[in-house]
């Protein structure tokens, strides 16, 4: 009888599980296909990195012989990691506006009476934010190959770079989703885009940090983006390696276990106060 | 008789003009969140620019070695730009909640519906200008050229606010609700990018060397930076006060004409 009840008990729990499985993908459909079917809003975060890009490589393409300047044959080749993490910063703010939103127009509540994974609609939201990230990724690698940029990592540097991308697209939508079910407001969520903007300019995203000198350097040395920048950077420009593929890799990782921690959080305590 | 009437139209658009500052002042004293973006973002820009890219100076060719005293005029001219075109978004707002239609039901002369805000952008824009100049002394920015110098820095910050306060005006005459609001922004934002804002016309390369060199914003910019890349010279004066005056006009009178449209 206990052997009965242990193999039911198992079969509930594979079973919870694969349903739980089931509504995370459900879920992440969900929020890649609003990005497909509303294109107003991923747009500015395709455009303008691209158009940072462009405006850079023409405006500072004579900084590369500079002094503490990596080895690059165009500025193309060094500014492509931050405009890649430019496009997905953008992103997950948009990502993290959309939880709000489902917040505000109460689909979020109609999912908290359903009964569905809780967790899902987190692991969902953040799932749809990695696939856009890596799709990112992967669009800005190939559209700036026939403009002179070159990735010395190759094909397979492309593939980490865009594992890489989509690691860092759930890393930042993490705290976007804090900020998301923390207010439960949209409009706060892009009040967080100054902020983002402000970070992405205190980093090595434009300027190597080599170049920069006193509070700046200091500010660009501590600021996690520098880091999720450079990873993706060396592969772009100096090639494969397990330095540089750990960089890229286990940085984001590193920072989407806290921010995974942080929107866990506030899940709990949105859901706790239903 | 004629010498009077005109005269007492201009008292009467002036009058008019001035009530209609004195509310935008007095909106931005009340809700200061709606000005605070406006100065607090040219003063980031100052900051961060200069920061991000301070070894641009040190390449040849570069017209200074302090990279603030390049960056600032940029930063002082996109708020001041940003500020005019937020005439735009209150326009809209005051056409969304029904408010400007009273205005136009008004016995007032038109033309004060467009001085009214504009005389009030420009009090916000020598504020604008006056604390970006004084962080951005903070963080390193010298005069090179004393008074003239710092003249020529208001001069283009006041005749960028205009150019851009007709535009956004403009703008919201003919959309009439925040769909407007992108265009503005976007337009003035690639009109700024596209010239010498990040780099001297002598160091850019491709495509945006000659678009940069066709932009009138360059001259614009180029006028604002007189006071820290040196002495003023007539040559590096001249193509921007053209550029702001024609400017000015071209979008004054698309306001102009917006305000009329809206009429009909």
């Amino acid at each position: 009888m206990t052997a009965t009840l242990t193999v039911s008990s198992n079969a509930a729990h594979t079973h919870n599980w694969r349903l739980g499985f089931r509504q995370t993908v459900a879920m992440s459909k969900r929020s890649v296909l609003a990005l497909v079917r509303q294109p107003a809003l991923v747009v500015p975060s395709m455009i303008f990195p691209l158009f940072f890009a462009a405006l850079g490589t023409s405006s500072f393409g004579r900084a590369i012989n500079l002094p503490g300047f990596p080895k690059v044959d165009s500025f193309l080749d060094f500014s492509l990691a931050g405009t890649i993490v430019q496009g997905v910063l953008f992103g997950s703010v948009q990502s993290g506006s959309a939880l709000a939103t489902d917040i505000e127009n109460g689909f979020f509540y109609r999912l908290m009476a359903a009964p569905s994974s809780r967790l899902g609609i987190l692991v969902g939201r953040l799932a749809g934010a990695a696939a856009y990230g890596a799709f990112q990724t992967l669009f800005f690698s190939l559209l700036l190959l026939p403009f002179g940029m070159s990735i010395k990592g190759g094909p397979l540097g492309v593939l980490v770079m865009v594992i890489s991308g989509g690691l860092i697209a759930i890393a930042i939508s993490g705290f976007m989703a804090a900020a998301a079910l923390k207010t439960g407001s949209s409009e706060a969520v892009q009040g967080i885009f100054p902020l983002v903007f402000i970070m992405l300019f205190f980093s090595s995203a434009f300027f190597p940090r080599q170049t920069m000198s006193g509070a700046y350097k200091h500010i660009a040395d501590f600021n996690p983006i520098s880091h999720l920048i450079e990873g993706m950077r060396d592969i772009c420009i100096d090639g494969l390696s397990s330095g540089a593929i750990a960089r890229a890799i286990l940085v984001p990782i590193a920072i989407m276990i806290v921010s995974f921690t942080v929107a866990l959080r506030a899940l709990a305590q949105r859901t706790a106060a239903q | 008789m004629s010498t009077s009437f005109s005269s007492e139209f201009a008292g009467t658009t002036m009058r008019s003009a001035s009530a209609l500052s004195t509310r935008a002042l007095r909106n931005t004293r009340r809700l200061p969140s709606t000005f605070l973006p406006t100065l607090a973002m040219p003063i980031f820009q100052s900051i961060a620019f200069a920061g991000t890219f301070f070894a641009i100076t040190k390449v040849p060719g570069f017209p200074t070695d302090r990279s603030i005293n390049w960056y600032m005029p940029l930063a002082v001219c996109m708020g001041s730009a940003f500020g005019g075109v937020g005439l735009g978004f209150s326009a809209i707002k005051d056409i969304e909640n029904g408010f400007f239609d009273r205005l136009r039901m008004a016995p007032t002369p038109r033309r004060a519906l467009i001085i009214g805000p504009l005389i009030s952008c420009w009090v916000r824009t020598l504020v604008v200008v006056t604390v970006v100049l004084l962080v951005s002394i903070g963080f390193g920015a010298r005069l090179t050229s004393g008074f003239v110098g710092l003249a020529t820095l208001y001069i283009s910050a006041l005749g960028l606010s205009t150019v851009a306060a007709g535009w956004g005006l403009g703008i919201a005459f003919r959309f009439r609700d925040m769909r407007g609001a992108a265009i503005m922004q976007l337009t003035l934002f690639l009109t700024l990018f596209l010239s010498s804002a990040q780099t001297p016309l002598n160091m850019m390369t491709g495509w945006l060397h000659t678009v940069a060199r066709y932009n009138p914003a360059t001259n614009i910019l180029r006028l604002s930076r007189q006071g820290f890349l040196g002495d003023v010279t007539w040559d590096g004066v001249w193509g921007g006060l053209v550029a702001l005056v024609g400017l000015s006009v071209l979008t004054l009178w698309f306001a102009r004409r917006g305000l009329d449209l809206l009429d009909r």
